[in-house]
């Protein structure tokens, strides 16, 4: 029996796809390969969205499959399990994908609930045997990592953001829309506050410049804003427990066991210890970079790189030496 | 105000995970045990619900090994006023403990069930909305904010970059983010009342899970790597260091 196809749940938010979604499809892709089928995508969004939709067929899609109506601007749980158990209905499929993200997290167990199928969350790694998905990820808080397998398929596989990177290739997919009525559902999502401005995720940022108690005040913060700004737009803050705790630093930019897994391309940790909890938030960063002052922290043991030194003096230099070089080339 | 909050014992955030003799599963000798920490956020959530609207209930209700008695002690201690341990061994996937939970909160008179938003063991972060899935009830994951008054519920989720506002009537579930409130230690009064309080235990057969774990390894080691050096002096070679990997 050939494999059935793989679906990929694209987020969307304020009328576009969310950066998710092409890794999601990525991800869908690369699962599609180790099984020889075909990958489509499901959205919904305000109308227009599907413009934005085609955009999928470079991450891999093959078909795309959207849902528009005024009432998917915000989250639409219930909606977005009409839309998947009416394409569920057309195709067979091995697999549905979603983005580890706030949403995907919150949707995927439900759709997993209603299909009464098996749920892997924050998957590091995909592929396949006998034509069944195997999915890598994290248990114990990265402490341990587990291989899994699924009874049933479709198997649901929520990807760990940053992870599966997008990648374009050459290649269109076919939009296709679906009508799914906006139903009165039991909750009724407002929408999203954001602060003063709207910051990167800390999640989601490809560089994270995290600090601790190290950093001995919250008005010395501005060290680190200034660091992050060197580094560019897909920077962004983070923080210890520690000084979430203290109440210097909102819990949102707290990395580790009760913060936010974080898997960037460079991860600056700042006068922060390398306590077990705040590692386990960090631990599968690319590269590592730590400054302490203390040689013996922790830190320095899964550090790649690093900086024995009173932060207050390497930080500021750093941010100098970075806008030096990128001044340059 | 009747809640009902599902709470889960799991190895302290600080034990050391070794991986048992059929690659498979935990070696659980010597791990010290706890109540989830976002469990003990949901309960504490409870408390003050009921606390604040002067009367109602709080039960408490876990899957899972007969040891789970003890976090279940320390929820009455805290101030839940019964508890229920559906008893099982193995270690069942998400949808096999949602499915369980599903049955017993199912049949409960109950305005609010409270989760954690994760338990620290698994990371599966989904039995919540499993169990407001099979129970079609409205849900708000990962909450930091609740306001409850004439049976509606306003409730902020964190999600990237801001908070989302789910609105629902209750009855509802809500999984409780670290933030919400701050849980409270069992006084010794309290832990004397529990004593007396009500814990039923009940053998549960569990469905299947249909998620299977092949196999469980330890991570792959960190090199550690080099301290390029001491002060801003070393801020220059960092930086060669970080060209040379096309990080900046
Ligand atoms: C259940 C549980 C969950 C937890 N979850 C998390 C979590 O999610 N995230 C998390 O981070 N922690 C978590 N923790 C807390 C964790 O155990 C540590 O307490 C915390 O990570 C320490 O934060 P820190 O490294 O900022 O502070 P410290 O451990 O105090 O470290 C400060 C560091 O700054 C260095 N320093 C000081 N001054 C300077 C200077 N001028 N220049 C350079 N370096 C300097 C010091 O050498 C030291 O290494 C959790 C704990 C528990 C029990
Ligand atoms: N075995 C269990 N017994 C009771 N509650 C559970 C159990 N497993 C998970 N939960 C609840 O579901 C939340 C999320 O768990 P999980 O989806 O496994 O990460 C936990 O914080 C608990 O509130």
């Amino acid at each position: 029996m050939p494999a059935g196809r793989v679906l990929a749940f694209a987020e969307t938010r304020d009328s576009a796809l969310r950066p998710v979604a092409g890794e999601a499809v990525t991800a869908a892709r690369e699962l599609a390969e180790a099984l020889g089928s075909p990958v489509d995508a499901f959205l919904l969004g305000p109308p227009g969205i599907a413009r934005e939709a085609a955009g999928l067929g470079a991450y891999g899609a093959d078909r795309i499959f959207v849902a528009e109506n005024e009432a998917f601007s915000s989250y639409a749980p219930d909606a977005s399990l009409r839309l998947c158990a009416e394409i569920l209905g057309r195709e067979t499929y091995s697999a549905i994908i979603f983005p580890a993200s706030a949403q995907g997290k919150d949707l995927a167990p439900r759709a997993a609930a209603m299909l009464d199928r098996g749920l892997a969350t924050e998957v590091t790694g995909l592929g396949a045997e006998d034509g069944v998905p195997v999915a890598v990820r994290p248990v114990y808080a990265g402490k341990a990592i587990a291989r899994v397998t699924f009874t049933d398929l479709p198997a649901l596989i929520s990807v760990r953001p940053n992870v599966f990177r997008a990648v374009k290739r050459p290649g269109e997919g076919l939009v296709e829309s679906v009508e799914v009525a906006p139903e009165p559902s039991s909750q009724r999502v407002k929408g999203i506050e954001t602060g003063e401005r709207e910051t990167l995720d800390v999640s989601e940022a490809t560089v994270v410049v995290s600090g601790g108690r190290g950093m001995k005040d919250p008005k010395n913060w501005a060290v680190l804003e200034d660091l992050v700004d060197a580094l560019g737009e897909h920077a962004t803050l983070g923080a210890s427990r520690a000084v979430v705790d203290a109440g210097w630093r909102p819990h949102v930019e707290q990395v580790g066991q009760t913060g936010k897994v974080v898997s960037p391309t460079l991860y600056f940790a700042i006068g922060i210890s390398g306590a077990i909890q705040h590692l386990a938030g960090m631990r599968t960063a690319k590269t590592i970079v730590a400054i302490n002052k203390d040689a013996e922290a922790p830190i320095f043991q899964i550090a790649d790189l690093g900086i024995v030194g009173d932060l207050f003096e390497v930080v500021p230099a750093l941010a100098a030496e970075i806008r030096r070089v990128h001044a340059e080339s | 105000m009747k809640s009902i909050v599902c709470i889960k014992r799991v190895p302290d955030s600080e034990a050391r995970i070794r991986i048992a003799g059929d690659g498979r599963s935990i070696d659980p000798s010597g791990v010290k045990h706890v109540m989830n920490p976002y469990d003990e956020v949901a309960l504490e959530e409870a408390l003050r619900l009921k606390e604040a609207a002067g009367e109602g209930s709080v039960t408490v209700v876990s899957v899972g090994p007969e040891a789970s008695k003890e976090i279940l002690r320390t929820a009455l201690a805290m101030g839940a006023d019964d508890a229920v341990l559906l008893q099982c061994a193995g270690s069942p996937d998400g949808l096999a403990i949602a499915r369980a939970l599903a049955a017993e909160i199912g049949g409960r008179e109950r305005d609010l069930v409270l989760f954690g938003k994760q338990a620290i063991d698994d990371d599966n972060m989904q039995v919540p909305a499993m169990v407001a899935e099979l129970l079609h009830l409205p849900c708000a994951t990962v909450v930091v904010e609740l306001e409850i008054a004439d049976g509606h519920a306003v409730a902020r989720r964190e999600v990237e970059g801001g908070h989302e506002v789910i609105e629902f009537d209750l009855p509802g579930v809500v999984s409780a983010q670290k933030g919400l409130n701050e849980p409270r230690y069992p006084s010794l009064k309290g832990i004397m009342a529990a004593k007396k309080k009500p814990l039923e235990v009940r053998d549960v057969e569990l469905p299947e899970s249909k998620v299977q774990i092949l196999s469980l390894e330890e991570p792959p080691a960190r090199q550690s790597g080099d301290v390029v050096g001491g002060g801003a002096e070393a801020v220059p070679e960092l930086v060669r260091r970080l060209r040379e990997r096309a990080l900046l």
